[in-house]
């Protein structure tokens, strides 16, 4: 069964950690991702850097900018991540735009992904007809989820549409914002929260953007069955004043 | 099967177009896209929209004999004068439409994006004319070289944003704009000024502009006894002159239609903005077009001395004209583009744009017949660029 899948089964609130591949260094890939996994991560999004990244805010993109400075590919990408499942075991998911995918070749970057042990890919910006049309056949050859996204602004009609084409979780994006920490949630954001979780979709939710603590943190994940971290982790990874332990500690500390 | 140089029902022209956008977006184009037909082609925005163009704009816009540069080149060469639109450029025609546009949509809050500043100083000024509220996004690196036109927004109400992020140029603003439109989806419009990003704006903008071809079948009806001329020449950056140059004469396959691109220092100096020639196809600001891009799928940025020209990407009715070989494409360095800008001067007492003086310098480049009708689609006057003119020419 796809590793995903497999954890969402599992009665827990999935924390979730987004990093920029190639970031800080170009290097620290793997090295990252083992230790998110030792620290009790429940799944990681591997950020494959764009030049033109539309969805994220400040953060993410001057991680992709610098990651590519560093000279991150998407072939160097596959070649670190060559042995990761030798000891990996989360969900690896990878997270990137379009444009790199379709010049790597979409069945092509697919078979890479299965080969590597990538259990699903998140491409903000291959719309959900895109997909259907042209893309899911080969996506599901390779054993591979697709990860749809809903808004504040997604209507009901389009969340049960997406929650029908969904096949792993549904990425809920927590405002009408590109990424990056807010330090509270609103009360619309929390009504919306409250209104998708009403929905009783088949599909589980993982709340994104504006995660930053571990209050947002909780807030979320007592709507939803997870949340996923990126902006506040890049830039804890610039400054990297405590280990990666501790990172993910002050989100799941009880 | 005859081609069709207009959108499908997908917003696709041929392979090119779509939406590639984040689902953040969907409910914005969705609800343009169901609406911005009916809006165009509704009587009382008609009225109020041509009102507009004649009383505001100065519309129509001369189709000018040249009679010097034709005398020079052999051939009948016509200008098409959208450098005497107000502000300047063919792009206030787009800027008139879109801003009627967003007051039925009930939006409150105009965004742009801008390279070199015209479309931003063309939408700072309908956002006067209307009172509204009016951000404009633009390349940290344009600010600096484009002081003139920053100060005219200024002028007229506008907040000027830098882009800091990436290359810092055209590119970037409008990835600001976009990242601007996400996040405040529900009371601002995002008038787009070229025939990019997502459907349906190539649509939209190049019916709005389409009315330059419209008045040239009209005018040379009047001089020359026939709607038809032999050639029509545009430069194109994202390509919205030329899209409204060609609008009317796209079916007209007797009508051999010229897009002029800019080759920079030359197509294969590394330097250049020549995206039929050295682009891919891929994905840029939610289009499927051809983009000037690394192997990996990154963008890479152009270089033009025109800023308009400066622009990684064209517009997916351009990529389809280039593909179905509908039109020509040809790419006019940095120099012939600015010697082609001095001889109109001297010649017509007419200084061009930058952008436009690379579709003047394809007069020189290629041959044309005595009795052929040439229309070359003046788009945008050269004040804006003076500096740059002085600093090539050591005046």
């Amino acid at each position: 069964m796809n590793r995903i899948k497999k954890r969402l089964q599992e009665n827990k609130k999935i924390l979730s950690i987004y990093f920029t591949a190639g970031f800080p260094q170009l290097d620290d890939t793997t090295s990252i991702i083992k230790s998110l996994e030792n620290s009790g991560v429940d799944m990681i999004e591997i950020g494959l850097p764009f030049s033109d990244p539309l969805a994220d805010g400040p953060t993410i993109q001057a991680s992709s900018t610098q990651a590519l400075k560093n000279g991150m590919t998407t072939d160097l990408l596959f070649t670190q991540l060559k042995s990761i499942r030798e000891s990996v075991n989360i969900p690896l998911v990878i997270m990137g735009y379009f444009n790199p995918i379709f010049q790597y070749g979409v069945e092509e970057f697919c078979k890479k992904c299965q080969e590597t042990g990538i259990d699903g890919l998140i491409i903000p910006d291959l719309p959900l007809e895109v997909y259907q049309d042209e893309y899911q056949t080969i996506f599901e050859s390779y054993g591979l989820i697709n990860i749809f996204l809903i808004t504040p602004q997604t209507s009901t009609a389009r969340i049960k549409q997406i929650d029908e084409a969904s096949k792993g979780f549904i990425y809920m994006v927590s405002s009408a914002s590109v990424t990056g920490g807010k330090n509270d949630f609103s009360e619309e954001q929390l009504a919306y929260f409250k209104k998708v979780k009403d929905m009783n979709l088949k599909t589980p939710q993982i709340v994104g953007f504006g995660i930053s603590n571990k209050k947002t943190f909780n807030q979320a994940t007592s709507y939803a069955h997870g949340a996923i971290i990126g902006s506040a982790f890049i830039k804890f990874l610039e400054n990297k004043k405590d280990s990666v332990g501790e990172f993910i500690l002050n989100f799941i500390k009880i | 099967m005859k081609n069709s140089y207009h959108i499908d029902e997908k917003g696709c022209y041929g392979e090119f177009g779509g939406a590639f956008v984040p689902e953040m977006l969907q409910p914005n184009l969705t609800e343009l896209k169901e609406q911005y037909l009916n809006i165009l082609e509704d009587d009382q925005f008609q009225e109020e929209f041509q009102d507009l163009l004649k009383q505001y704009v100065g519309r129509p816009t001369p189709l000018y004999y040249a009679k010097r540069l034709s005398e020079t080149y052999g051939t009948k060469v016509y200008l098409k004068r959208e450098d005497l639109c107000h502000t300047g450029a063919h792009k206030v025609n787009n800027t008139v439409g879109q801003i009627l546009l967003a007051k039925r949509l009930g939006k409150k809050r105009i965004i742009a994006e801008t390279g070199a500043g015209q479309h931003g100083v063309a939408t700072a000024t309908v956002c006067a004319l209307m009172g509204l509220p009016c951000v404009i996004y633009m390349g940290a690196i344009d600010i600096e070289r484009q002081a003139p036109n920053v100060a005219r927004m200024k002028m007229l109400g506008a907040t000027v944003i830098p882009a800091k992020s990436g290359s810092k140029t055209l590119k970037d603003a409008t990835n600001e704009a976009i990242r601007d439109w996400i996040s405040n989806p529900t009371d601002t419009h995002y008038i787009i000024g070229s025939v990019v990003g997502p459907h349906p704006y190539p649509d939209l903008v190049a019916r709005l502009q389409s009315i330059i071809s419209k008045e040239i079948k009209k005018q040379l009806l009047e001089v020359e006894g026939k709607e038809n001329p032999d050639y029509v020449i545009a430069c194109v950056g994202g390509g919205s002159n030329a899209a409204g140059a060609f609008y009317h004469f796209l079916e007209e396959e007797n009508v051999k239609l010229l897009a002029v691109e800019a080759a920079g220092k030359g197509v294969d100096s590394g330097e250049s903005a020549a995206t039929s020639i050295l682009g891919k196809t891929g994905i840029i600001h939610g289009s499927k077009t051809l983009l000037m891009q690394s192997k990996d799928g990154q963008i890479t940025e152009p270089y033009s001395i025109s800023a308009g020209l400066d622009y990684p990407g064209v517009g997916p009715l351009h990529a389809h004209l280039f593909k179905s070989k509908r039109a020509d494409f040809v790419a006019i360095t940095d120099e012939d583009a600015m010697k082609a800008g001095l001889q109109l001067s001297k010649l017509e007492g007419i200084i061009p744009a930058i952008e436009t003086s690379h579709a003047l310098a394809l007069l020189e480049q290629k041959t044309f017949k005595e009795d052929d009708i040439v229309v070359i689609n003046l788009s945008g006057r050269g004040d804006k660029d003076l500096q740059t003119y002085i600093d090539y020419f050591k005046y």
